[in-house]
């Protein structure tokens, strides 16, 4: 069966300084995998180069099969890659519920088409309303995103990020700043919205981390230095040394 | 029929309605000249306001779309003149096609940046235009212009667009035509995913949408309406010249729609009316007006950011939370004193335009007769305006609090 998602000798350098060091990945089909290491390992553009942010000085990256190395981000996101963002990235001015109502518009195929009221399009309506009711984000629906809670802004960030249907879901610290209820509340949602798709997420919560991945990969420095289940990662000397237990130590 | 619908029938038969009756009120050849540039500036700052207020983009160049809409509808006219059968009532749609035309091409160089650099470029593609409007006169028509004769046509169903009447309700129905079509617009899947590149282009990108398309595509459609706009201007003239692609018709269309509010669709409509006034009543009664004009948008900007139409919307949602009682207690306590520092500071200005000016005759303020190049009447006035601008802020320490009060009252009112 082909990867959602393979990376293979990923590498990108910013000036003189080789920030990812070719990275090899693979998540399969359905699969729930964390992208876990230190600060400063690369998680987070690992992520920008698999969604196209940043452009791949080499290596390849296939989404299902095919690559899209190269490509440009609503290229990457029309073939079915949606990503969410550490720093909270929304349509600030726009309410909960158009937020939400743009990202799905591409996908049911209303492009960029100016002859179609946007109030009479059902399916984009009621898919809106469904995710906004699944986010939790119903009695907030006609509010502008500007003014939500941090809590709020990011349940309505996975919202945005699942909305268009896509197979293959990135989730770049999806509970970064959240209290213990909320972080609680976020994995539920996640695993809610998730449920038979792909999940690449990064996560600095251990808690999170082990109660929801799969398969954990660990990054150090730009490389993967282990990949397995959470048994297999709890008990990796490698990663112990690497970053559990400077974590450890720190605690 | 659900209040929705209902609401939307009011707002746009009220438009309706107002645009039939309003020259049976203004019927004199001066306002209805007037209500003809009017409508013309209306379209025009709409237009606009598509770039500005949904798509987030601050363009210097408008005119050029407005500017060669409606040479080529001049053209086109005398085209007709020679014989080609074209309706004149459809000539607005020439103008529009030139300018979507124009939106096309220049808009694929404009929009491959946006913010700064959008605004730079908009304005270089601006002053090329400009140059070239004087570069070929034969096109152009030079300082001079290329002049028209709107009844060319002949009659069509006894209209000849001689009389202004028939080109003010000419201007009315493209006008009405043209909003409802910028409305609709702004509802579309396109007009959101402007408003979501406005707000965002980034994230709109891992929606699965090319900000940069979505601005070209905007920039098109608003040069469409500023073209039709321009092939309006044409018809209502019957002359274009090098001014309708200049800068400064460029910067008098960003003025009308900032003053409106381009947060609000409404408010490029407002600032428009506003602007015609200013132009030519304020226009006929002082030299100074082109400095009032520029005071009333400084002024905008730094206290009033979202325009004529937020004053609005404000004074809506005082009346709703039932605190216009409080807020006309406010206005009370100010307005004397702010009609006197406003009078002082008038008569500053006209005096020193009395002052400059050669061939001057009397100043006469309120039937007193000044001398404007005494220093004492200076001093007089000057000194005078420093009290009243002390009396304003006595005035306004009592007025501050109670206008905090309805303010956090209206705040409150929201968290609700």
């Amino acid at each position: 069966m082909t990867a959602a998602l393979e990376l293979s000798g990923v590498q990108k350098r910013f000036g003189a300084t080789e920030i990812v060091q070719g990275v090899d990945l693979r998540a399969e089909q359905g699969e729930r995998h964390a992208l876990i290491g230190p600060n400063g390992a690369g998680k987070s553009v690992l992520f920008h180069l698999i969604s196209g942010r940043y452009r791949i000085d080499a290596g390849s990256v296939a989404l299902n099969g095919s690559v899209i190395t190269g490509r440009k981000p609503y290229e990457i996101n029309r073939r079915g890659l949606s990503r969410s963002f550490q720093v909270t990235n929304l349509f600030h001015r726009l309410t909960v519920f158009e937020n939400v109502r743009c990202a799905v518009l591409w996908s049911l195929g209303y492009r960029y088409s100016f002859w179609r009221r946007v109030e009479k399009l059902a399916d984009a309506n009621a898919r809106a309303m469904e995710i906004v009711e699944r986010t939790g984000l119903a009695s907030r629906a006609h509010e502008p995103a500007g003014i939500l809670s941090y809590a709020e802004q990011r349940a309505l960030e996975i919202g945005i990020t699942i909305a268009g249907g896509a197979s293959v879901i990135l989730l770049d610290e999806p509970t970064a700043g959240m209290s213990r209820t909320e972080t609680e509340a976020a994995v539920a949602l996640i695993r809610r919205v998730t449920e038979g798709r792909t999940l690449l997420i990064v996560e600095h919560d251990m808690s999170v981390v082990f109660g929801l991945a799969d398969r954990i990969s660990v990054l150090v420095y730009g490389k993967i230095v282990a990949t397995g289940t959470p048994e297999e990662i709890r008990a990796n000397a490698k990663v112990r040394e690497a970053y559990l237990g400077a974590e450890a130590a720190h605690a | 029929m659900s209040p929705a619908a209902r609401r939307r029938w009011i707002v746009w038969g009220g438009f309706a309605a107002v645009l039939v009756a309003a020259p049976l009120v203004f019927n004199k050849g001066f306002s209805l000249s007037l209500l003809c540039q009017m409508g013309i500036l209306i379209i025009f700052a709409l237009s606009y306001n598509m770039l500005l207020g949904q798509t987030g983009l601050l363009s210097f160049g408008h005119a050029v779309y407005y500017g060669l809409g409606a040479i080529i509808s001049i053209h086109a006219l005398n085209l007709v003149q020679a014989g080609w059968k074209f309706p004149v009532t459809l000539m607005p749609l020439v103008g529009g096609a030139a300018g979507l035309f124009f939106g096309v091409i220049f808009g694929y160089v404009t929009t491959r940046r946006a913010g700064t650099t959008f605004s730079m470029i908009s304005l270089g593609v601006g002053e090329m235009v400009a140059a070239c409007s004087l570069m070929f006169p034969a096109f152009f028509g030079g300082e001079a212009g290329v002049s028209g004769n709107r009844s060319a046509g002949g009659a069509f169903l006894g209209l000849t667009y001689g009389p202004q009447i028939q080109i003010y309700y000419l201007v009315a129905a493209w006008l009405l035509l043209a909003t409802a079509a910028m409305y609709a617009l702004s509802r579309t899947p396109l007009g959101r995913m402007a408003n979501a590149v406005r707000d965002n282009p980034e994230r709109a990108q891992f929606v699965g949408y090319d900000p940069q398309h979505v601005r070209f595509m905007m920039v098109a459609l608003s040069g469409f309406f500023a073209g039709v706009a321009g092939g309006l201007s044409a018809l209502n003239y019957e002359i274009v010249t090098a001014e309708s692609v200049s800068a400064a018709t460029s910067g008098m269309v960003l003025l009308a729609t900032y003053l409106g509010g381009i947060g609000f669709f409404a408010g490029p409509i407002a600032g428009a009316i506003v602007v015609t006034l200013m132009q030519t009543a304020l226009g006929s009664v002082t030299k100074a007006w082109p400095f009032y004009f520029g005071a009333m948008f400084l002024a905008t900007v730094l206290f009033v950011p979202g325009g004529l139409a937020s004053v609005a919307m404000l004074h809506k949602r005082l009346w709703d939370a039932r605190l216009v009682k409080k807020a006309a207690g406010v206005y009370a306590i100010m307005a004397v004193p702010s009609v006197v520092v406003l009078g002082f500071a008038v008569l500053l200005v006209e005096m020193a335009y009395n002052a400059s000016d050669e061939s001057r005759s009397a100043f006469n303020a309120l039937g007193i007769t000044l001398d404007t190049t005494a220093n004492g009447t200076w001093i007089a006035v000057i000194a005078l305006t420093i009290a009243a601008i002390a009396g304003w802020r006595l005035a306004w320490r009592v007025a501050s609090p109670r206008w905090s009060e309805l303010g956090a009252a209206l705040a409150g009112d929201r968290r609700r």
